[in-house]
């Protein structure tokens, strides 16, 4: 048997991938008398309480009826971002020119390469916190549908499982559509497009969110034809229209078909291919397409868990009823990441499944609303928001300032010919306070995570002007807010 | 060329006003008072534009280029078609609930391309409306004047506009109602809210301001503490009928600053774009500038420095953050004159030496783009915008004697509707 040549996949890396993630022979074990802490849901949040509740000395029963990993590992944060890295080379190939080689003719593309690299990540990442991990933290893990018997018991499987307390940490899946004939004629969700074979010659993306964004430049940037609708007269509607619409530019500047305030009423085949009919104020229009992302938001996995039975109150569209401890009208049982949180986020997913642990097992009080979530959209560039926007601040009466410094000021942005965006730091006005902050920029992912450090740490513009950054960064970008800030508030006597 | 070189500062801008308020006669038809949007053939009318010239007729009355019988001549036929043309839903109409169409036929009058219920056109409509009626304060046609006047900024219905809800949409349409994007951020609207607000017969809520308020960016870019708005336009259109000199609304005091001094600011923002010029573009300096909203190279695209550039056609175009494709506007610089006089005569005489071909009959094209070379020379917009002959005119009056200002600032509706706003201050105060 010869190795496969470097770079390919190995022919067995999906059987490690599914060995990591939910072993075919799996036998799930005999459960205990009585579970300190029985957990719905493997993913981020499940994953983070289970470990961090094991290794307090717990016993811990983790039920899972699909994968290890949840939507993050399999589909979602890990698949996308290796996808859009392959994009962001063949985006920077096309610009090779200006660092003095020819541009090649457009790169062919073998789009079994780039999924097999995708899987090979997603395998390698799968490992930190395997079926096999987990199992040796002790932990009782069952592969199995739950539903809740009582308020101190769930069906799992053929089995009883009682518990002291719970977590709910079930996640979330694709909305789906309330399109007339979408349904019949098929569609991809975030969680289907990562198993597509060939590139489609023509994509159609509906939904100008997140998701939607970063597939429809990455589909781009590999030579699909994409074509991008949105409901609302711009994307991402949670960010400051400046960041939006930068996005919006580049994604046009990559070649992305965008359609703004569209809005699609239906669906149809016609000479083999997929068609949306779209309507645009009164103006009927049609688009044609190979395949269709469907990206409109997400709903909680709830449904199936007789919540009522425990005496759990939900809505279909928001969630879990939570108070701020993260605990649900059932005071024994708590809940975590998407199945609760307005951002439906990993990292939000892990933040709440360590709260929700402690309150529930170690009496902790800790609150939800004491969480600053950062956020990025990974697109090119990247968005990266954190803290109050500016609205935010106005509706509670704070006066607001913004410090803004835009990424074609900042040297290394412009060594790197990477200089669109900004950083935009809100303060509260006569104080040095931040608030919050909003970064464009191609690593605007890593930026935001500084703003964490000094959001947290509770560190003002003052103190932020003098710590001393690498030169050249594009942090620097923050270093110079600071700095605009200081030359604004001049020594005094 | 040489000959404007020559002339002094007065004298080149007098005779830039003329040529400039020349155009809102000779793209009129006399009949209905109805001013073509721009000098191509087949233009319709923009209502926008013939709030303009309503205003710019007391201008030429002023400097003697138009005899006052034949501006109230000029003033009542227009008035007399707004009043009297079709107001109701159908599509074909000239307006609806005092509004009008943003694009009118400039025969009939009557709607086309099916474009929107414009709110902001409308507005600027009614403020050439206003000022006429400050003007014309004699007898006979001029009496009339100041009746069509009232009543036809009184048959507007702002509140309906509200459509129930705290913001001003941005219009409608009879085939799908009210287009769904309201106003965000500071821009061009303070006058819509101003005349609003003011209204005696349907007034939108005092909310409305405030909230539109509440989507306000106050920063500091390139070292100026500034109220951000993109599109150079956007800190004129306002100030070309309403003198914010010393007059302040809550957020202007909470700024310590006001709307002009924004405006200078503003400016001060562009020429430092300019001289930095972070894209690369042919020509921008300290004394090329005028990112705003205007016509612009399309349907093709450039390798520069290794990167595509795209061009964006007529476009909001904006500084610091964009969009810009190296297209300026040749008369922005100069309809700052009030501001910053300074800075308005440096920029148009660098471009009037550098680029003569921005002016042809002493009149500024739209749109130049010297990055994209055509004929060995710029990119540039044939023939010339109503919009920008009328603002242009304006703001040269508003320097060289504040005359648009001072009408604007009598009229009790403008002056209830910035108390209303929360101005205070200045002027305003009895």
């Amino acid at each position: 048997m010869t190795d496969a040549p470097a770079g390919m996949a190995k022919p067995n890396d999906e059987d490690v991938f599914l060995r990591r993630v939910h072993p075919d022979a799996w036998r799930n074990p005999p459960p205990k008398e009585l579970y300190d802490f029985a957990i719905i849901g493997a993913g981020p949040a499940g994953i983070v309480a289970a470990e961090l509740a094991a290794r307090s000395g717990y016993n811990v029963a983790l039920i899972e009826r699909n994968r290890i990993g949840g939507n993050s590992l399999n589909v979602g944060s890990v698949p996308s971002k290796s996808i859009i890295k392959t994009a962001r080379v063949y985006a920077a190939m096309r610009e090779v020119e200006a660092y003095g080689t020819p541009q090649p003719d457009e790169p062919p593309l073998d789009f079994a390469i780039v999924m097999d690299r995708m899987r090979r990540i997603r395998t390698r990442i799968a490992e930190y916190h395997s079926v096999e991990k987990l199992a040796g933290l002790g932990i009782d893990i069952f592969f199995a549908n739950a539903r809740f018997e009582n308020a101190g018991a769930m069906r799992v499987g053929d089995s009883v499982l009682r518990f002291r307390k719970a977590l709910i940490a079930t996640g979330a899946r694709p909305r789906p559509p309330e399109i007339p004939g979408l349904d019949d004629i098929g569609y991809l969700t975030s969680t289907t497009i990562f198993d597509l074979a060939s590139l489609p010659k023509r994509l159609a993306v509906i939904g100008g969110g997140p998701l939607g964004c970063e597939m429809a430049q990455a589909f781009c940037r590999l030579g699909s034809h994409v074509i991008i609708v949105q409901n609302d007269p711009k994307f991402l509607p949670r960010e400051e229209r400046d960041a939006a619409e930068i996005l919006s530019r580049s994604m046009a500047r990559d070649g992305v078909e965008i359609w703004l305030n569209t809005t699609v009423v239906g669906a149809h085949t016609a000479n083999g291919a997929r068609v949306l009919e779209t309507i645009s104020n009164e103006v009927k229009g049609e688009i044609e397409a190979d395949e269709i992302l469907l990206s409109i938001g997400r709903v909680p996995n709830l449904e199936d868990l007789a919540l009522e039975a425990a005496g759990i109150s939900f809505d279909r569209d928001r969630g879990l009823e939570v108070d701020d401890f993260l605990r649900t009208t059932n005071p024994d049982v708590y809940a975590a990441g998407d199945a609760c949180m307005e951002l439906k986020f990993t990292n939000a997913a892990e933040a709440s499944g360590r709260i929700a642990t402690r309150n529930a097992l170690g009496g902790a009080q800790e609150t939800r609303r004491a969480l600053s979530i950062p956020w990025c959209t990974y697109s090119d560039p990247e968005i990266a928001h954190i803290g109050m926007n500016v609205q935010d601040a106005r509706l509670q009466s704070i006066p607001v300032k913004s410090f803004t410094v835009m990424m074609h000021d900042v040297d290394r942005a412009i060594t790197d010919s990477q200089d669109f965006g900004f950083v935009k730091i809100h303060i509260a006005e006569g104080t040095e306070k931040i608030l919050g902050a909003t970064i464009v920029s191609s690593r605007a992912s890593e930026l935001i995570n500084e703003m964490a450090v000094i959001m947290s740490a509770g560190v003002g513009m003052n103190d932020l002007a003098n710590i001393v950054h690498t030169y050249p960064a594009e942090s620097g970008a923050i270093v110079l807010a600071a700095l605009a800030y200081v030359r604004d508030h001049r020594i005094t006597d | 060329m040489d000959d404007l070189a020559r002339l002094s500062d007065d004298a080149l801008v007098e005779r830039l006003q003329r040529a400039a308020f020349a155009y809102l006669t000779q793209f009129v038809n006399p009949e209905n008072g109805l001013v073509a949007d721009t000098s191509r053939e087949n233009s319709p009318c923009s209502i926008a534009v013939v709030g303009f010239a309503l205003s710019c007729y007391p201008v030429g009355v002023k400097n003697g280029w138009m005899p006052r019988t034949d501006a109230a001549r000029r003033t009542l036929a227009t008035l007399k078609f707004f009043f009297q043309s079709a107001q109701n839903d159908t599509a074909e109409a000239t307006g609806y609930k005092g509004f009008y169409y943003h694009f009118l036929d400039m025969q009939t009058g009557k709607r086309v391309w099916q474009c929107e219920l414009s709110l902001i056109d409308s507005a600027l409509l009614m403020a050439g409306i206003l000022t006429a009626a400050e003007f014309f304060d004699g007898d006979g046609d001029e009496s009339e004047i100041r009746s069509l006047a009232d009543a036809l900024y009184r048959r507007v219905d702002w509140r309906w506009a509200q459509s129930g809800t705290k913001a001003v949409s941005q219009g409608w349409k009879p085939e799908c109602g009210f287009l769904h994007y309201g106003w965000e951020g500071y821009n061009e609207a303070t006058i819509l809210y101003v005349l609003g607000l003011g209204s005696p017969t349907f007034p939108i809520s005092d909310e409305g301001y405030q909230n539109w308020g509440l989507t306000y960016q106050w920063e500091n870019l390139v070292g100026h503490d500034v109220l951000y708005s993109g599109p150079l336009f956007t800190h004129l259109f306002s100030h070309a009928w309403i003198d914010f000199r010393g007059i302040r609304d809550a957020f202007m005091r909470e700024k310590q600053s006001d709307y002009f001094l924004n405006t200078r600011r503003a400016i001060a923002l562009h020429r430092e774009y300019g001289e930095r010029n972070p894209h690369n573009f042919k020509g921008y300096c300290r004394d090329f500038w005028g990112v705003t909203a205007g016509d612009g190279p399309s349907g093709q695209d450039l390798r520069l420095d290794g990167r595509d550039l795209r061009f964006f056609g007529y476009m909001s175009r904006g500084v610091p953050y964009g969009p810009d494709d190296g297209t300026i506007a040749p008369w922005a610089m100069l309809a700052v004159l009030p501001f910053d006089a300074k800075a308005a005569l440096a920029g148009t005489r660098h471009l009037l030496e550098s680029y003569p071909q921005v002016l042809s009959e002493d009149r500024f094209s739209s749109g130049f783009n010297p990055t994209l070379a055509v004929d060995g020379t710029g990119w540039l917009s044939d023939g010339w915008y109503g919009l920008d002959q009328g603002l242009l005119a304006m703001m040269i009056e508003n320097h060289r004697s504040g005359l648009i200002w001072s009408l604007f600032g009598k009229s009790p509706y403008v002056r209830a509707g910035l108390k209303r706003a929360g101005f205070e201050g200045g002027w305003l105060q009895p």
